[in-house]
C-alpha cells in the first residue's frame, strides 16, 4: 500500500488528489463529493475537512465560497450511544 | 460547462439507480446522444437515501426472478463498469415472529428453490447466532437465510453506473429540472427544462417518488405517492457485530453493517407519514430500542446521523415498467422501497424496449394500466 500523503479528510483518508480527481470528472459539489469519497461523513461530520474541501470547489468552480453549498448537516450533530436514545423519558 | 443540448435521441428524467442504469444500458447498446438530466445533483433523491440491501428471497415468482437477475449482475458489476460498487453479500437473516408470517415464509421458500434460490429454512436460535453472533430472538417462530443476499453502497453504484455511462458517451446534467413535456400526435416530442428545450425522440421518466408529477405533464395520471421513511447511521464499529442483513416484516425492522463498519438500521412508519425529509425524534429512538433489544451489546455505539428518504410507493406495491398511452414515453419507477435492488435489471428492461428488443425479463404485467383494470401485482415479502 503507498503512504498517505496529503490527507484533508482524517476520518476517512481521503487524500488531495482524490478530491481533486472527482471534480475534475464533473462531481464540483461539497454533497457529490461526499457521496462518492465518504468526506464529511466521519464522526467529526466533516468540521475538519469541510472548510479545505470548499476551498478546493471554489478554486474550481470560480465561485466564491458564501456561494457554495456547504452540504446538508444531518441530526443529531453530536454523537450519541444507542443505549442513551433508547432509554424510556 | 457543456453546452446545452438542444436535441437528443433519448432523454432520462431522473439521476437515480434507475436513471443512470438506464442510460448505461442505453449508451452501452449503441444509442447515440443519449441525455440525462437531473433537478438536482445525481443520487440525491430516495437512492442516496436508502438501505440498499438486494434480496433474492421474495414470495412472487415475478420478484425472485427480477432480483435473482439483479444479483448476477451486481456479482459483475464491479468489473463491468470499472469502479466499485461496495456489494457485501452478508445474506439477509429473515425473521418471523407470527405464526401466518412463519407459514407464508414456508411457501416463500419453496417457491425459491423451485427457481435455484436456495434458501435456508430453520426454526433453531442456534444456527441464527452463527450467522449474526449474540442476537437476540428467543421471540422468534423461524428464520429464512440466503447467503447471495446483501447490500451495495448505493453512492458508489451510482456514480459507477454514470461514470461508464459517460465512457459510452451520454451525457448528464445535473441541477437541471424538468418543467414540461411536449406531445404532439400522441407522441413526445420534447422535454422542457428550467435551462433550455431539448428535441428528442424518446423519454423516460425515471424521477422516482416525484414520477408521477413529470407523468402529468404530458397527460398521463399515474396512481404513485412518496411514503416518508427513517433510517439511522452509527459511527464505525469492529467488523461482525450485525453480519447478515437483519430483517423482520413483523418486527418491522432491517439492521446491517457497512464493510466500513457503521451501522445503518430503519423502520416503517408506523404513524400516518409526514412528508419532507425532516428526522424525528420519536422514530430515532424507537429504531435504537430494537437495536438494543436484538443486539445488546450494540447499546455503546454512537449514531451519528440520521435522516429520512422517500418510497416512491404504488398502490399494489410493484413497479410501473413500459411505455404509456403517449408513444415514446417510457417509465421505470414506482419501485415502492426496492428500487435500488431493482435498478440494474430495471436499466437493462428498459433499454431493450425501448430498443425494440426483447427484454431479459418480460415487463408486460408492470404496465401502468394494470390499475384501471383492477389488477395487482400481489407481493407477500414487503415491509
Ligand atoms: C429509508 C429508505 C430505505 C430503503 N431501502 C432500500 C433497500 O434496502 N433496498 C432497495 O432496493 N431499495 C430501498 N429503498 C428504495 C430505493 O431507495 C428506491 O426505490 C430507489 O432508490 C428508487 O430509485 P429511482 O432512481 O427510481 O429514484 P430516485 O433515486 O429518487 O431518483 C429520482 C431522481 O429524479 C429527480 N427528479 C425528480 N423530478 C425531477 C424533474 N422534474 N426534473 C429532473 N429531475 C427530477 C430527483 O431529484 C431524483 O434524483 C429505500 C428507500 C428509503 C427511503
Ligand atoms: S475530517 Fe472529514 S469527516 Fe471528519
Amino acid at each position: 500500500m503507498t503512504e498517505k500523503r496529503n490527507v484533508i479528510c482524517r476520518c476517512e483518508e481521503i487524500e488531495i488528489d482524490e478530491i481533486r480527481e472527482w471534480i475534475a470528472r464533473g462531481y464540483d459539489t461539497f454533497d457529490e463529493l461526499k457521496r462518492e469519497l465518504r468526506v464529511g461523513m466521519g464522526p467529526c461530520q466533516g468540521r475538519g475537512c469541510r472548510d479545505i474541501i470548499l476551498r478546493e470547489l471554489s478554486k474550481a468552480t470560480g465561485k466564491p465560497i458564501s456561494e457554495l453549498n456547504p452540504g446538508t448537516i444531518r441530526p443529531p450533530v453530536k454523537p450519541i450511544k444507542l443505549g442513551l436514545l433508547a432509554e424510556d423519558k | 460547462m457543456m453546452d446545452f443540448p438542444k436535441t437528443a435521441d433519448v432523454v432520462i428524467i431522473g439521476g437515480g439507480v434507475v436513471g443512470t442504469a438506464t442510460a448505461y444500458y442505453l449508451a452501452k447498446s449503441g444509442r447515440k446522444n443519449v441525455v440525462l438530466v437531473e433537478k438536482n445533483t445525481v443520487c440525491s433523491g430516495s437512492t442516496g437515501r436508502c438501505g440498499a440491501g438486494i434480496r433474492a428471497q421474495w414470495g412472487l415468482e415475478l420478484n425472485c426472478r427480477m432480483a435473482l437477475a439483479c444479483l448476477d449482475t451486481f456479482e459483475q458489476l464491479d468489473e463491468e463498469l470499472g469502479l466499485p460498487t461496495g456489494l457485501n453479500q452478508g445474506g439477509y437473516l429473515l425473521v418471523a415472529y407470527k405464526e401466518k408470517e412463519w407459514e407464508q415464509f414456508k411457501k416463500n421458500v419453496e417457491l425459491q428453490h423451485s427457481l435455484g434460490i436456495k434458501t435456508e429454512i430453520f426454526t433453531d436460535v442456534k444456527r441464527a447466532q452463527e450467522i449474526c453472533p449474540g442476537v437476540a430472538v428467543d421471540d422468534a417462530l423461524g428464520f429464512t437465510f440466503y447467503q447471495r443476499d446483501g447490500h451495495a453502497d448505493p453512492f458508489l453504484t451510482t456514480f459507477a453506473f454514470q461514470e461508464a455511462a459517460k465512457r459510452y458517451g451520454a451525457k448528464f446534467y445535473k441541477f437541471t429540472e424538468v418543467t414540461g413535456l411536449k406531445v404532439e400526435g400522441g407522441q413526445i416530442r420534447a422535454v422542457e427544462t428550467n435551462r433550455g428545450t431539448i428535441e428528442c425522440g424518446q423519454v423516460v421518466n425515471c424521477a422516482g417518488s416525484w414520477a408521477q408529477d413529470v407523468a402529468k405533464m404530458a397527460g398521463i395520471h399515474l396512481p404513485n405517492w412518496a411514503e416518508r421513511h427513517e433510517i439511522l447511521i452509527t459511527e464505525p464499529v469492529d467488523p461482525g457485530v450485525c453480519p447478515p442483513m437483519l430483517m423482520s416484516f413483523s418486527g418491522n425492522y432491517y439492521i446491517q453493517q457497512r464493510p466500513h463498519g457503521s451501522i445503518i438500521a430503519g423502520e416503517s412508519p408506523s404513524h400516518e407519514p409526514l412528508l419532507g425529509y425532516t428526522s424525528t425524534a420519536h422514530s430515532i429512538e424507537s429504531i435504537a430500542k430494537t437495536i438494543i433489544k436484538l443486539l445488546p451489546r450494540a447499546k455503546n455505539i454512537r449514531v451519528v446521523r440520521q435522516w429520512a428518504g422517500h418510497y416512491d410507493m404504488t398502490p399494489d406495491a410493484a413497479p410501473i415498467l413500459g411505455e404509456t398511452d403517449v408513444k415514446e414515453f417510457w417509465h421505470a419507477t414506482g419501485f415502492s422501497g426496492h428500487g435500488f435492488m431493482l435498478g440494474p435489471v430495471a436499466g437493462q428492461i428498459m433499454s431493450a424496449l425501448l430498443n425494440g428488443e426483447k427484454p431479459p425479463i418480460d415487463p408486460t404485467i408492470m404496465d401502468y394500466r394494470r390499475f384501471e383494470r383492477g389488477e395487482r401485482i400481489v407481493e407477500p415479502n414487503v415491509v
